[in-house]
């Protein structure tokens, strides 16, 4: 079965004028990296926001269609319920952080688990560190900078090491190393726990080679969805302006030329070198 | 022209932010300064417009210290964009937010409704005239804010992280409208992670670590300095990836730009 499983879904925000998303259906099984994109405002938040309830219980507006999350129908049950589950990390930090030290709201969602107290430090610890803010653990989170407390809403939603984790454009904030580093952190977790990972993110160039799936959307649609390589090659993600790695655009603009033919563009590196190497070596 | 003469700064804190920064930046350039988190690079732009003062060491803007002037009279010359909109939007609808600098400098009537216009127009944002700034969507917010410093025609555009929440098409707007800019001879100073924004724009690039200038030369030079760019927490472009993983088939190393790498790659597959 499906760990996120929505059929039919429409939602309009209260006192909006048209829906936000409509009639979306979508399946994501357990273990998948599923990377979401699509133009500003194409409804990518309000589907994360549906996913650990906070649509329909904390935003309200006009819901229908079903959303099953883990097996549970989210509109049956409430938010801290469904966040046993699911950990979402918000776009703004800001929005996410409260406590006044950095180790505080990173024990927070534990303490509420009622993890016994030496094993809720541990994971405090080791969410810390993987996070690289095991230094920062006893400065308040409001006096950092924009990509330090990135960090810190990261460390919180991986410390309960939940079953799905949602990240809106988690690395907006760092540069572009650390960005990569919490990518790779991410797909660690992926890989050794199963532990799903929805990523809603326009810079495909870091973070495509994680993705076993690529979902666009756009004015509230799905309009693409599969493998990565066959998204990107896609004429539809060239249309909507989907951020297409450079280097499937650079095999895109030899095929083009009739100089590359591959089954499917690449997406990372590795394999447009590889590809390259053939013909040069010819 | 701006001119960054030995500049330190130290924060209230105890935090010493730059050590001995010099730099001139003439007028008409486009530049990009790009580092790791913390590296200092807010804190340098903050100068340019008087909103810093530096500890020791001076910044001349058109040949006059910034000390000597106020934030208010520098404002006029050096537009600043932050990098959160929210930090300077505040007015109830986006045409007050626009018209309120404006107002500031003495702009009355036709000339204040002009002004206003073009700035929306450019911005694509005519038809959140009279909504407010808050039920903007955090992409559109940061073009508010940007409106409302174009709108008076400042000679130099200072912009902290402006592609951040903005999806691939409005970023290709964002540097279209920066070229334009520049043809103007307009000075525009850009801070960023966004390496793949930087290769497409190939400006100056100026890189930064721990409060120090660590290299300073055109894009393709700077963002195809390996051992730099990891000092400054910065990756490789994906295109100069590709090129220095190919770099035993005897091509160069320093390319950045797309379309310059399929001519490179296409003469050499043609000389087959």
């Amino acid at each position: 079965m499906a760990i996120i499983d929505i059929n039919g879904l429409s939602y309009t925000y209260p006192n909006a004028t048209k829906p936000a998303v409509q009639k979306v259906s979508l399946k994501i099984e357990k273990g998948d990296f599923v990377i979401l994109t699509g133009p500003s405002g194409c409804g990518k938040t309000t589907i994360c926001r549906c996913f650990n309830g906070l649509i329909p219980h904390f935003y309200q507006g006009e819901l229908e269609g079903k959303i099953r999350v883990v097996g549970l129908d989210v509109a049956e049950h409430p938010i801290h319920e469904l966040a046993r589950h699911v950990g979402l990390v918000f776009q703004n930090p800001e929005n996410q952080l409260f406590a006044l030290s950095v180790e505080k709201d990173v024990a927070f969602g534990l303490e509420n688990l009622g993890v016994p107290r030496d094993k809720m430090q541990k994971q405090v610890n080791w969410a810390l560190e993987t996070a690289g803010i095991f230094d920062l653990r006893e400065r308040a989170p409001h006096e950092l900078s924009g990509g330090q407390q990135q960090r810190v809403a990261i460390a919180s939603i991986i410390a309960m090491q939940p079953e799905i984790m949602v990240l809106d454009e988690p690395t907006s904030f760092l540069d572009p190393l650390g960005a990569r580093k919490i990518f790779e952190v991410i797909n660690e977790l992926n890989k050794s726990l199963e532990m799903t990972v929805i990523l809603v993110e326009h810079r495909l160039d870091l973070a495509a080679r994680f993705a076993n799936n690529v979902i666009v959307m756009d004015k509230g649609n799905i309009v693409l969805n599969g493998e990565p390589r066959a998204v990107f090659g896609s004429q539809e993600a060239r249309l909507l302006g989907v951020g297409i790695p450079k280097v499937t655009r650079l095999y895109q603009v030899l095929e083009d030329e009739n100089k590359l033919a591959g089954d499917r563009p690449p997406a990372t590196t590795k394999e447009i070198v590889s590809l390259l190497s053939e013909v040069l070596k010819k | 022209m701006i001119e960054v003469k030995n500049v330190y700064y130290t924060y209230p804190s105890g935090v010493e932010a730059l050590k001995d920064i010099s730099l001139t930046i003439r007028d008409g350039e486009f530049i990009a300064i790009m580092g790791q988190n913390g590296a200092g690079k807010t804190t340098l732009i903050k100068h340019f417009n008087g909103l810093l003062k530096s500890t020791k060491g001076e910044v001349l803007i058109d040949g006059i210290n910034t000390k000597k002037k106020s934030v208010a009279e520098l404002a006029r010359n050096v537009g600043f964009v932050f990098q959160n909109p929210d930090s300077q939007l505040f007015s109830e609808t986006v045409e007050e937010e626009v018209a309120f600098a404006l107002k500031n400098f003495g702009l009355k009537d036709t000339m204040l409704k002009k002004r206003i216009t073009w700035a929306l127009e450019l911005l694509g944002l005519t038809e959140y005239r009279k909504t407010s700034p808050f039920m903007l969507s955090g992409g559109e917010r940061k073009r508010v804010a940007l409106a409302s410093v174009l709108a008076w025609n400042p000679e130099v555009v200072v912009m902290d992280e402006p592609t951040i929440g903005q999806d691939h098409q409005q970023k290709e707007k964002l540097r279209q409208f920066i070229i334009q800019l520049n043809t103007q001879g307009k000075t525009v100073v850009v801070v960023t992670h966004d390496v793949e924004f930087v290769a497409d724009c190939a400006p100056r690039v100026i890189l930064m670590a721990e409060g120090k200038i660590i290299k300073d030369g055109l894009g393709k030079e700077v963002l195809t300095d390996v051992d730099c760019l990891d000092q400054a927490s910065i990756v490789l472009p994906q295109i100069t990836e590709v090129f220095i993983e190919l770099e035993d088939f005897g091509l160069p190393r320093n390319v950045i730009d797309l379309y310059e790498a399929k001519e490179i790659l296409l003469r050499r597959l043609d000389e087959k």
